[in-house]
């Protein structure tokens, strides 16, 4: 059997609406978004974006009831060139269907959140037209996003990968005119700018590494790619660890591992539901899965697993500590968000990547949903702050703000999202509330929690393989539990801080409904793959694709300690931010012990600024230099102004002009005029009007053709 | 030399002193009546090429119609001789005999030298068969070549249309 | 018994003195008459060539005659329009000296 025929079974027809269900909502939106009501929009969106999910739903069925074959939906040709034949065939196996359910799943819950937040922030930041455009977006990014997770191949899998990173620049660009603070500025603009590029690096490696897999296997379809590398049976051969980094350095770009994860915290910027669908929950974990898609290549390559894996431990940890510095609400779960895709990506690198998809997915629920609240506890705030302005500029309409801020001092602007703005908030919004903690129960790996599952198998895996990750990881999840109960004592608990945390507001149900779903998911998420004999559901559902790996019953030393470390973290947090919690205006009561630690915590250990020394200025410089010395003065002002131009001039003066035109050409066309001019005067003699005359050059002619007759 | 030859040359001789006559003649009409016996002389080579028809027509229309109307014409406008004039193009004569003699040289040095067709052409029997080729040559005329016979037909009334009109043209003129 | 070179060359002498005739000759009627000698040159070519070809093989005896034919019908039409013309200028002219025809002159 051709390994890329098409493989029919189930409901595998469907195949193709995983991306025309979004594409129709988004076409709908597009062409009436004008027209239509904001809930009309919405719910379009968020219908297409279900429809994606049932088709999913039966895809992951049909898949069961094939007993884990492999289906393919053929959908049209697409490049024959050569040997290079490739079909947009749509893949359907085990791994592609977890991730659809994940998208679709997690996607549509977040559409309809965004109903409800995105009505409130178009009118805070005063531009109610973009409403459309926002889920136009979104629709978009589900449609690529089912791409890059349904391709048969690594091209049809590149096309989702640029799909998802153009939405994501779309999207964290949104208010691409302000800042996030509404302030009129490029800072957005620049952040959506920053992920573009910095991905550019990252999808720079993964083409070489799609060039490198065409040119040893001669395919690029998943199946023909794998058997060649089974077939090449050398461990660690140079084609193969080159292939296996040159991913890597793909999957450092996309989801965001060091050196290339920089660009997350900043792709903060774009509207919060698109924190939490793009940079949470889905696009970030692409990487992920293109490792665990990749698996038979990176089992041909231990160096290269060993460098994955080495990579995640040390981003989670990184990460982990940068977030306990940052004091933006959205920043924290960023760099929470990098230092969870490192679990996961140090999962797959250590070759468990059961446990890697399982933590993708539980930490698509949890994320999802402490992103969504945060995005309720910042619009929360937002609608305090327009409360209480209203009230304490005796009547000074909000929707003014803006123009204010433009006149006064920036520095009066409020942050809806810094963390020293808020405090007290567990009175004002109880629902946000409980499922924060839920959501930080779960990231923190508190049992029963879904995180705590993931998080255990992982470092289970880890502790049985690779010490050093495994500590890099344990002290990782140390202050993981640390920031996020940081995070809950300096939001919730204590008095407000500033008069919007007084005024803060619940928000509606429409967006708490989505959040209450995605709690129940963080719960009891676990239950996919309980470490228990007979259960180890996603372990054996993905060994359908990715072989059958080893079952790890439930370890209880590792358990323990994890738990441990977590609780203690937490009682640490508690000590110092919960027991004497933080007052207005009050410094960080962890910068006085800690020191330049905790200044480079709350600088990101000035890696951007390192990025800038390193690379940036020097690049600047050398463009620079490049623009005025090479550019400007020498090719413009030597080469082209006086060698280029110089020449020229004397050549069209001088040489072209005076002598080639003038005596030249001009001489010749004179000479001709006044030739044909003496000429046809003595011609004119000729023609005498005495016809004998006429026939006498006509008897010459025929002398003269016999002549040449004879002589010829 | 065959007596067939003998006829052929003295015939011959008499064809090309007629030319030479007519073309040198002071009198017009001695210069139509050199071009009649010129044109008896060519009949009879008709004749000896086994073409009796074209013969025949040679003598009716050339011979006959056509130097019938030369004469005539000659003796309407009183042109037996012109009167003496000078030469208006004084290089005319000389140059017109060289262009001639090298022309006259060339053809021969042609058909000698160069053309080289080697063959003997005789006499067909014309009074046995001389019914059969009119027969043939009619049949010939009216199949392959019937378009251009009927053209020849528009050409003569075309021609005739032509002279009655320069004839009309004239009396007009005198009128006005 | 005669080679047919002969009469190609009694053909080629023929036209030389009829074109002789055109080129020095002043009176248009003889210049007429010239031509006409000059069309009898060719037709004998016409027809002597018509019978070597008819003895070679190669063609019909008649396509030759045929154009020999049609020869002398365009000759008598030429004659009667060229009469015609030379009676109409002589009209105009009381003269019909050819070289005093040259009022087309460059």
């Amino acid at each position: 059997m051709h390994l890329s025929e098409t493989v029919v079974g189930g409901f595998s027809f469907l195949a193709p609406w995983l991306v025309f269900a979004p594409l129709t909502g988004l076409l709908l939106n597009l062409v009436f978004g004008r027209r239509w009501s904001e809930k009309l929009i919405g719910t379009v969106a968020s219908l297409a974006s279900g429809a994606a999910f049932v088709v999913s739903v039966l895809l992951a069925y049909s898949v069961s009831i094939n007993h884990g074959e492999v289906l393919r939906w053929r959908l049209a040709e697409w490049i024959h060139i050569g040997t290079l034949n490739l079909d947009w065939t749509f893949r359907i196996d085990s791994l592609s269907t977890t991730m659809m359910l994940v998208v679709s799943g997690v996607g549509t819950l977040i559409h309809i959140y965004a109903i409800g937040y995105m009505h409130e922030d178009v009118r805070f930041k005063h531009d109610e037209g973009r409403y459309a455009r926002f889920f136009i977006f979104l629709n978009l990014f589900i449609m690529a996003m089912m791409v890059l997770v349904s391709g048969d191949s690594y091209l049809m899998l590149f096309v989702g990968w640029e799909g998802v990173g153009l939405c994501s620049f779309l999207l964290i660009g949104f208010w691409h005119e302000m800042d996030t603070l509404g302030r009129p500025s490029w800072a957005n603009s620049d952040a959506g700018n920053k992920a573009f590029i910095v991905n550019r690096i990252g999808d720079f490696g993964f083409l070489i590494a799609v060039f490198l897999i065409f040119w040893n296997f001669n395919s690029l379809q998943f199946d023909e790619v794998f058997a060649g590398a089974r077939s090449l049976s050398v461990i660690n051969s140079p084609l193969t660890v080159a292939i296996t980094l040159f991913l890597l350095l793909g999957v450092a770009g996309k989801s965001a591992q060091i050196p290339l994860y920089i660009w997350l915290p900043d792709a903060m910027a774009g509207p919060t539901p698109v924190s939490a669908l793009i940079h949470a929950a889905t696009m970030v974990t692409a990487g992920v899965y293109l490792v665990a898609r990749s698996a038979p290549i990176y089992t041909t390559a231990p160096a290269a697993q060993y460098l994955v894996a080495m990579t995640g431990a040390v981003t989670a940890l990184f990460a982990a500590t940068i977030a306990v510095g940052q004091y933006d609400i959205k920043k924290v779960l960023a760099y929470s968000t990098i230092s969870q895709l490192g679990f996961m990506v140090a999962a797959v690198g250590m070759g468990a990547y059961t446990a890697g998809m399982f933590h993708l997915i539980t930490h698509a629920f949890f994320k999802a949903l402490l992103f969504l609240s945060a995005g309720s506890v910042i619009l929360g705030l937002e609608r305090g702050h327009h409360y209480g302005e209203a009230h304490v500029h005796h009547g000074d309409k909000g929707r003014k703000k803006k123009k204010e801020v433009a006149h006064t001092q920036p520095v009066e602007v409020f942050d809806p999202g810094d963390m020293r703005n808020m405090g007290g908030l567990r009175k004002t919004m109880p629902v946000t509330f409980w499922l924060y903690i839920i959501g930080t129960l779960a990231l923190a790996g508190i049992f029963p929690f879904a995180g705590f599952w993931s998080k255990d198998e992982i470092l289970l895996d880890a502790s049985l393989h690779f010490t050093g990750v495994y500590w890099l990881l344990s002290i990782a999840a140390f202050f993981t539990a640390f920031y996020m109960g940081r995070q809950i004592w300096l939001v919730f608990f204590g008095e407000p801080r500033h008069v919007a945390a007084v005024h803060a507001e619940e928000s509606p149900k429409v967006m708490t409904l989505p959040l209450v779903v995605l709690a129940l998911l963080s719960v009891a998420g676990g239950a996919l793959n309980l470490p228990f004999e007979g259960f180890h559901d996603l372990g054996h559902w993905l060994a359908y694709t990715l072989g059958e790996s080893e079952s790890l019953p439930l370890d209880l030393t590792i358990a323990g300690v994890s738990t441990a470390l977590a609780l203690t973290a937490i009682l640490i947090s508690w000590l110092v931010y919960g027991r004497n919690p933080l007052k207005a205006g009050q410094v960080d009561p962890l910068k006085q012990p800690l020191g330049f630690v905790f200044t480079g915590m709350e600088n990101k250990w000035f890696v951007d600024e390192g990025y800038f020394a390193v690379i940036i200025d020097p690049f600047r410089r050398l463009s620079q230099f490049v623009a005025d010395v090479i550019d400007w003065r020498f090719w413009h002002d030597f080469v082209h102004d006086t060698v280029i131009l110089g020449t020229y001039n004397w050549l069209s003066e001088v040489a072209l002009d005076r002598y080639t035109d003038q005596r030249g050409i001009d001489a010749f066309a004179n000479w001709l005029g006044t030739a044909a001019q003496w000429l046809s005067e003595k011609m004119r003699k000729l023609q005498n009007g005495f016809v004998r005359s006429y026939a006498l050059a006509v008897m010459l002619g025929a002398v003269l053709i016999l002549g040449y007759l004879i002589f010829k | 030399m065959t007596s067939e030859l003998i006829v052929f040359l003295v015939l011959s001789l008499v064809a090309v002193s007629s030319a030479l006559g007519m073309a040198f003649s002071r009198n017009a009409i001695y210069s139509a009546l050199f071009l009649v016996l010129n044109f008896v002389t060519v009949a009879v080579f008709y004749l000896m090429l086994g073409a009796p028809f074209i013969a025949m027509s040679q003598i009716t229309v050339y011979a006959g119609a056509i130097m019938v109307l030369f004469l005539f014409v000659i003796m309407l406008l009183g042109a037996e001789s012109m009167a003496p004039s000078p030469q208006a193009l004084p290089w005319q004569r000389p140059l017109a005999f060289i262009l001639a003699v090298t022309l006259a040289v060339e053809s021969i040095y042609l058909v000698f030298a160069r053309a080289r067709l080697n063959t003997v052409i005789t006499t067909p029997d014309i009074a046995a068969n001389s019914m059969e080729s009119l027969r043939e040559m009619a049949m010939t005329l009216f199949n392959q070549f019937l378009l251009p016979f009927e053209i020849t037909s528009i050409l003569l009334l075309v021609a005739m249309v032509g002279v009655i009109v320069l004839a009309n043209r004239q009396k007009a003129g005198h009128r006005s | 018994m005669i080679p047919v070179d002969y009469y190609i060359v009694l053909s080629a002498i023929l036209f030389t003195i009829g074109a002789l005739g055109v080129l020095i000759r002043r009176n248009p009627l003889i210049i007429f008459m010239s031509i006409e000698l000059m069309l009898n040159a060719a037709n004998l070519a016409f027809v002597a060539f018509g019978r070597y070809y008819e003895i070679t093989g190669q063609q019909s005896f008649y396509t030759g005659q045929i154009f020999v034919f049609f020869v002398i019908a365009v000759a008598a039409a030429e004659v009667a329009v060229g009469l015609a013309l030379i009676v109409e200028i002589f009209k105009t002219k009381k003269n019909i000296n050819i070289d005093e025809m040259n009022s087309l002159k460059g």
